[in-house]
Parts: C-alpha cells; structure tokens; sequence
C-alpha cells in the first residue's frame, strides 16, 4: 500500500506540492492526471525517494521512503519522465545494468532478463545501441529497466509520450497485462488514456488535489447536464437567439459548416431538451439536418476541475 | 546482502567502462598518454645515454592534468544532462556506492594505461641496471596521484552541469594544487607557510615517492584527500534532492 501524507515540496520560491494526501491499495491502476508543471512528476520523484520532501510523508508497505530509500526501491519499478538510458550501451546492456543494480545476478538474472525481452518485445533488437533505436523501441527498453526485476509497484511517468498511435495501443495493453498483478502509478495528460487504462483518478492542479476518484464515479459526479449537437438550415443569428431562449438552456456555441447557410451548433443544457429544439425550429420554419446527443468526456471534466 | 551489493558494483564498474570503450574516449586516452609519455621518456633518453625510469614519473602528472580532467568532466554531469541520474539514485543502490563505483572505473581505467607503458622499463631493465624499487614506488605514485586528480574532477563534475566549465575548472585545481610545491612558488612565499602549502601540495608528496621512498605519511596524505573529495561528492549529490 502507498500512503502520502500531507506531501509538501518546495522549490526555492516556487510550491510544487501544497499538502498532498491520498492511499493506493495494492492491485490499484491510479491515473495521476493533471495539467504541466502541476506536480505530477514531484509526487513520484518522491514515491521514488529521488527528491526529499519539504514536508510531509510518503510511505510504502508502511515504510517511510526518507528514512529507509533503498528497501522501497527494490519494490518500485520506475520509469522517468524522460525515459533516461545511456546511449553507448545496446539493449541487452541496458537490461543486464538495469538487473544487476537491483542485485540480480546469476540464473535469477538470466532469466529476468530473458522474461522482460520476451514481454516487451526487444528480440530483434537486442544487439543495437540505446542511440539508434526509435523513440518506440526506447521507451520499450526504458518500460523493460523498471520492470526487470518484477517489482510489485510501478511508477511510469508519461509512458506514452512521444509514440505513434500503434505504439501507444501497444503500450496501453502491456500496462494493462501487467496491472493484473501490480499497483501502476501513471502520469498522463492525455485523458484516453486515463479511461483506458486507470481505475482510479488523481488530478491535481497546482500541486493540490482537485479530484479523487473511480471514473465512473467521477464522470457521475462532475458531468451534470446534458450536450447536444444541432445541424440548423438557417439564418446563424436568428436560430441561436431561438435556442438561447428556450428553457435549461446554459450556452449555446456556433460553428457555420461548409454547405451554404446551414450552421452547427453545439448546446449545453440541464436535461435533455431535443424535443423542445426540435419543435422550436421547425415552428420557426427552418430545417433540422442533424441531431445528436454528445456524451461528456474526461476531457471536459479536466478542463472543468483544471482550468 | 552482501552478494547484491558487489552485483551492483560490478554492475557500475561494467557499466561506466563499456561506456569508455564504447565511445572514442577510451581510445584517445590511450593514444594521448603513450603517445606523450614515450615521446618524452625517448626523447632524453637517447641524448643522456642513461638508464633513467624517473623522467617518464615526472611527465606523468603533467600529462594527467590535461586528459584526466577529460574522463571526470563527464561523469556526474552527464548522469543529469540524461536524467539517468534518476535511475541511479531510485535503484536501491546506496549513494556511497555510487560514487566508489564511478570512482573505481576511473581507477580501474588509469591501472589499464600504466600497465601499457610497462614496455618501457623493461626495455630498461634489458639495457642496464634498473632499480625495480623505483618503478613500483614511480607506478604507485601515479596511481595516488591519478587518484587525487580523478576525485577532484569528480567533485567538479557534480557541481556543474556543464562539461567544458568543469573540464576547465578540474585542470586549474589540479594544477594549482601541483605547483604550489615547486621551488618558484616555494620561494616567493612567506616562510611561514611554507610547510603547509608542503603539506597540502599534490606535488610534494609525489616527489617524494617517485625518489623510491614510499612514507606512510605520503600514503595516508593520498588516502584521506580522495575520501574527503568522495565523501564531499556523496554530499553533494545527496543534498541536490
């Protein structure tokens, strides 16, 4: 279990951290999700034991990672943000010095290292250097490092930045396969991902927490109201002031198409009001080409929580 | 425990000099410090017609402030300028070990180049009489003294980020800290302070053992600096977090 109590980090002037609280339970896959520069990146460095706190505590296991760093490295698997590997080296290289700095040696290491290639797919590259590898195959080989010596929490920072969209699908169902038997800590701003991927939400803006909890139950909570999208065949001005005077209706946005005198519109409302528009245009004598209920994202609850 | 501790330092070890060998650096190195020690020893050597091992010891220091500096100048400083700096410091290896392992490689690389101008006194030995007592006591004074400049340059590596900023910076250190000892200096000072900076210089101590004497006192000079440099890097590195 990862416990953090009241983490505070402060650079010089700037507070990164502002009194972070939260508990993993083990098993959990947690979407830290949050806009750049909001302390993502922090709260893992210290999880990690790679930056000391200004404040507060994080614990594994009920280990204080202060006072005892090195026995919650050996259960954390972590990949920085920058996928950080020594160029010089070739990938069988990598894996071995990844291995060995966590004490493997012998058959165990042998066997860990030929485990991760087979997992993460390094087979035919294993023989090339760190600098002539795609970003792709990096970011694999980065993902191989901090799972080589099958640590039962991983922390990813931003696992996918940078890849292609195959890459990524790839990497999303690796990390879903090995959140079977794992706790995941991922950071993230991409919020596909998070739906994807996670069971749990963090967002944090600021270095504090705006958000904790299950998506369904966050999408539950934060996605009150009702969107629809409305194709009009219509003079743009005159049709929204129609909208915009019907009842529940909280914003109306326009957007002209590329046929002639027609106009999109989306609308926010509280309930669903598509019968209303529906009669209201038609009443007014112009017509409906299209109309569409658009369900709410994760998107727009970041946008709403972070902004 | 102990098993996984010695795995992680072979670990570093190997890792720090397939880094060498796999990078021009090596190479360089190599071809630099034969290249200008035999050059220097040979060049003597032919117009005094004597068997004299000292003049390669007394080259080496000298030699060793330009490309040692160029082995140290990388080595904290590129760990942070590719962010594997994280994962050293997050894979359960303890600081202290870190920097023995960074400072082992280097170690380990210097006895690999002194081993290669082991030809020169045995060709000496092969023309007259060589005192082997001189080349040992001349083969462990470069090591101290390769030693000394390695932690220095190591230290400066962890401070700066900037390679050719700590290049620089390692060289002028080193070098003040060699010549404060020749008579030049010696004689433009204060008498007062003269045993001290005697004490403190990397060239005093040196001079004295590359004459054949090894003084415990030289030894224990050589060990305590290179403890100190490292235990002050393990600092530095620590209190960046």
């Amino acid at each position: 279990m990862i416990k953090v109590e009241n983490l505070t980090k402060n650079y010089n002037s700037l507070h990164a951290l502002k009194g972070i609280n939260f508990e993993i339970q083990p098993g959990q896959i947690v979407g830290l999700l949050g806009p750049n520069g909001a302390g993502k990146t922090t709260i893992m460095k210290i999880i990690t034991g790679f930056l000391l706190p200004t404040a507060g505590r994080a614990s594994v296991s009920e280990i204080d990672v202060v006072k005892n760093p090195t026995k919650i490295q050996q259960m954390i698997g972590y990949l920085p943000e920058s996928t950080p590997l020594y160029p010089e080296l070739s990938v069988y290289e990598s894996l071995e010095f990844a291995a060995q700095i966590h004490g493997l040696s012998g058959e165990k290491l042998e066997h860990a290292i030929s485990k991760t290639i087979k997992l993460c797919g390094l087979k035919e590259k294993l023989y090339y250097d760190i600098s002539e590898l795609s970003k792709g195959y990096k970011q694999r080989v980065g993902l191989a490092s901090a799972l080589i010596h099958d640590p039962d929490i991983l922390i990813l920072d931003e696992p996918t930045t940078g890849l292609d969209p195959n890459q990524i699908l790839e990497i999303r169902k690796l990390i879903i396969d090995l959140g079977k038997n794992k706790t995941i800590i991922l950071s993230t701003h991409i919020m596909q991902e998070v739906e994807a991927v996670c069971n749990r939400v963090i967002m944090i803006k600021q270095g504090e927490i705006v958000a904790d909890d299950s998506i369904k139950e966050l999408k539950h909570e934060q996605l009150t109201g009702f969107s629809t999208k409305i194709v009009v065949r219509g003079p743009q001005e005159k049709v929204k002031i129609i909208f915009e005077q019907i009842d529940g209706v909280l914003h109306v946005q326009s957007k002209s198409t590329s046929e002639k005198d027609t106009t999109a519109f989306v609308i926010d409302s509280e309930d669903d009001i598509r019968s209303q528009l529906n009669k209201e245009i038609i009443t007014a004598g112009y017509d409906i080409l299209e109309i569409s209920s658009s369900e709410k994202s994760m998107e727009d609850i970041f946008h709403k929580l972070t902004k | 425990m102990q098993q996984s501790s010695f795995t992680q330092l072979t670990a570093l070890l190997k890792k720090e000099l397939r880094i060498y060998f796999n990078s021009p650096i090596a190479y360089i190195f190599v071809v630099v410090m034969l290249g200008f020690s035999f050059w220097w020893f040979f060049r003597s050597f032919f117009l005094v017609g004597q068997t004299e091992i000292r003049t390669l010891f007394e080259i080496l220091p000298w030699i060793y402030l330009f490309i040692i500096p160029a082995l140290t100048m990388r080595m904290w400083s590129e760990e942070y300028r590719g962010g594997t700096i994280e994962t050293l410091l997050t894979s359960s290896v303890p600081m202290y070990q870190l920097v023995i392992g960074k400072f082992l490689s280097s170690f380990i690389f210097l006895v690999i180049t002194l081993v290669m101008t082991l030809p020169l006194p045995i060709v000496l030995s092969t023309l007259g009489n060589l005192d082997w007592g001189v080349v040992v006591a001349g083969y462990i004074g470069a090591l101290l003294i390769g030693s000394a400049y390695i932690s220095i340059g190591m230290l400066i590596s962890s401070f700066s980020v900037n390679q050719i900023v700590s290049y620089i910076i390692t060289a002028l250190i080193c070098f003040a800290l060699y010549i404060i000892s020749q008579s030049f200096v010696i004689y433009s000072l204060p008498s007062i302070v003269v045993p001290i900076i005697d004490f403190i210089s990397l060239g005093s101590h040196y001079d004295s053992i590359i004459r054949g004497v090894i003084d415990t006192k030289d030894l224990i000079y050589y060990c305590s600096l290179c403890l100190l440099l490292l235990y002050t890097n393990a600092y530095v590195l620590y209190s960046k977090r």
